[in-house]
């Protein structure tokens, strides 16, 4: 059954982010992004996480892509004029073969074969969001705290650069 | 007494009926307060301006819902030349459905114990417990944006573009506020499940967390009331300038889809607003549904009120106000709250 709707919303996925490279309007393949994000917060769903699955869909859906669209729309392009690709081929094998040499390299690697001391007990038995909460507030708090200063930073910065007169 | 919780695992078929008929309940009675909103809106509008409202069909115009919806169906449905086909068609569904599927998570009473096959069996009367329920709704909320985006883009006229611009601007920026003010009172009840929420609030009206979070409540009334596009900040479809703003273009039923999502909207931030300021189900008559209809529909009216009141904000005051005053009022809250949160550890 999980099984099942692992692949309907995988080929979804899939789907999607053929369109997102394919669609000639710029707005159809932003479309088509956000369908993908959809997809991959299901995926966290199934996986017991659903806090990441909220963040997913407000941060990537709600938030970065709106403003994407937003310029796709001001900038008011066009649809592309259609272009006889080239080199279809070569690309088809080229990545036909980084996607196989990646999962030859993750199967076999270590990261295969970690086990953390969060298994799906855990997160079923504490919950997600707590052991996330707990993961970036206590155990990690100096990281975090360094990284938002950076963000801050970056945001001031934006304010500067985009004022007119200092 | 001690009934199990129903689950997929102990009584599938029983769960999967009563998950059906859950479903089928809560989008009956919200599409009929949808419909009926609207007539309820112009008569409330109607006698504070000293006017009947509608009055001709049926007995004090009860029918006019269901007229208005015949013609709107059988109207024809117009597509530009020039518009985008594709969100064209797609922006009014992506409105509607996003506040239609927010309702999934707030709940309507306490659990129904039911018997079958000698084994009692509880019922939680809400669609589905996430717990990460506020989560879920800030993010539904989020993606009503494109809706109002694409229609706006994908008309291709000026008063369209104009109106979905200002919606995308507008919404963004009350969001922020609006989850700002949600996060205090969630430090209080340090759960994101909306039954915990309403269960913590369930002792005595004055366990409410309106009580608690006056601020809050305040900011997200009116934030809440930004969100949804209502008077005194619906600048997206500004008949007075815009003509009609996003929807100018559209006909049929598409438009009579917009016209559902505004009103799903108001018994979604109405529902959200009952459920964690007002106690939700809990308080005060016995019966919970009773209870958490009763307070949608009296912050229902109290919206109308406030459309047959206020005048239209201009739009640079709609941004300063969002800004300048809300966004850090509401920060300010979750300071002092943390602050209080942690002196009564």
């Amino acid at each position: 059954m999980e099984v099942l709707f692992f692949y309907l919303v995988a080929l979804v996925a899939v789907l999607s982010g053929l369109i997102v490279v394919t669609a000639k309007s710029p707005v159809n393949s932003a479309l088509a992004l956000v369908n993908t994000f959809f997809c991959l917060a299901v995926f966290y769903v199934m996986l017991h996480a659903p806090f990441m699955a909220a963040i997913q869909i407000m941060v990537y859906a709600g938030a970065i892509m709106v403003l994407i669209l937003f310029v796709i729309m001001l900038l008011n392009m066009g649809v592309e004029p259609h272009k006889k690709p080239t080199h279809i081929a070569w690309g088809a094998i080229g990545g036909t073969l980084v996607l196989l040499v990646s999962i030859l390299f993750i199967q076999r690697g270590d990261t295969a074969r970690a086990v953390g001391n969060i298994s799906k007990d855990v997160v079923l038995r504490e919950g997600h969001t707590a052991l996330i909460g707990k993961a970036m507030f206590v155990d990690f708090l100096l990281p975090f705290e360094i990284a938002s200063i950076l963000l801050l930073v970056a945001i001031v910065g934006a304010v500067i650069l985009a004022k007119k007169e200092v | 007494m001690n009934a199990e919780l129903l689950s997929l695992s102990n009584a599938p078929w029983l769960y999967i009926g009563a998950m059906l008929v859950k479903i089928l309940v809560v989008f009956g009675v919200t599409m009929g307060i949808v419909a009926y909103a609207t007539w309820a809106e112009r008569k409330v509008i109607g006698h504070m301006q000293t006017r009947l409202g509608p009055m001709l069909t049926g007995w004090h115009g009860l029918l006019q819902p269901i007229a208005d919806g015949i013609k709107l169906f059988f109207k024809e449905d117009i597509i530009p030349s020039q518009a985008s086909r594709v969100p064209f068609i797609l922006a009014p569904m992506m409105i509607l459905i996003p506040s239609l599927i927010t309702i999934a998570v707030v709940p309507f009473g306490t659990d129904l114990v039911v018997n079958v096959g000698g084994k009692a069996y509880a019922i939680p009367l809400q669609i589905t417990d996430l717990n990460i329920g506020i989560l879920y709704i800030l993010a539904m909320a989020g993606l009503g944006v494109y809706g109002i985006t694409l229609a706006g883009w994908s008309s291709n006229s000026k008063y369209s573009l104009l109106g979905g611009v200002r919606a995308s601007a507008q919404m963004i920026s009350y969001e922020l506020a609006a989850g700002l003010a949600i996060i205090a009172v969630f430090m209080l009840s340090e759960t994101l499940s909306m039954r915990e929420i309403v269960l913590q609030q369930s002792g005595s009206i004055l366990d409410w967390y309106v009580w608690k979070q006056p601020l809050a409540f305040v900011l997200f009334l009116v934030t809440g009331t930004a969100e949804i596009n209502r008077t005194p900040f619906d600048m997206p479809e500004a008949e007075s300038e815009l003509v009609s703003g996003f929807c100018t273009e559209y006909s049929s039923m598409k438009y009579a889809l917009f016209f559902m999502a505004e009103y799903a909207n108001m018994i979604v931030v109405a529902a959200i607003m009952a459920t964690l300021f007002l106690g939700g189900w809990a308080g005060p008559t016995p019966w919970g549904p009773v209870n958490l209809l009763g307070k949608i529909f009296a912050f229902m009216f109290f919206l109308m009120w406030i459309r047959a009141t206020f005048p239209r904000v201009r739009y640079d005051q709609l941004m300063k106000l969002g800004w300048k005053v809300l966004l850090p009022l509401a920060l300010a809250n979750i300071l002092v709250t943390g602050i209080v949160v942690v002196l009564q550890q």
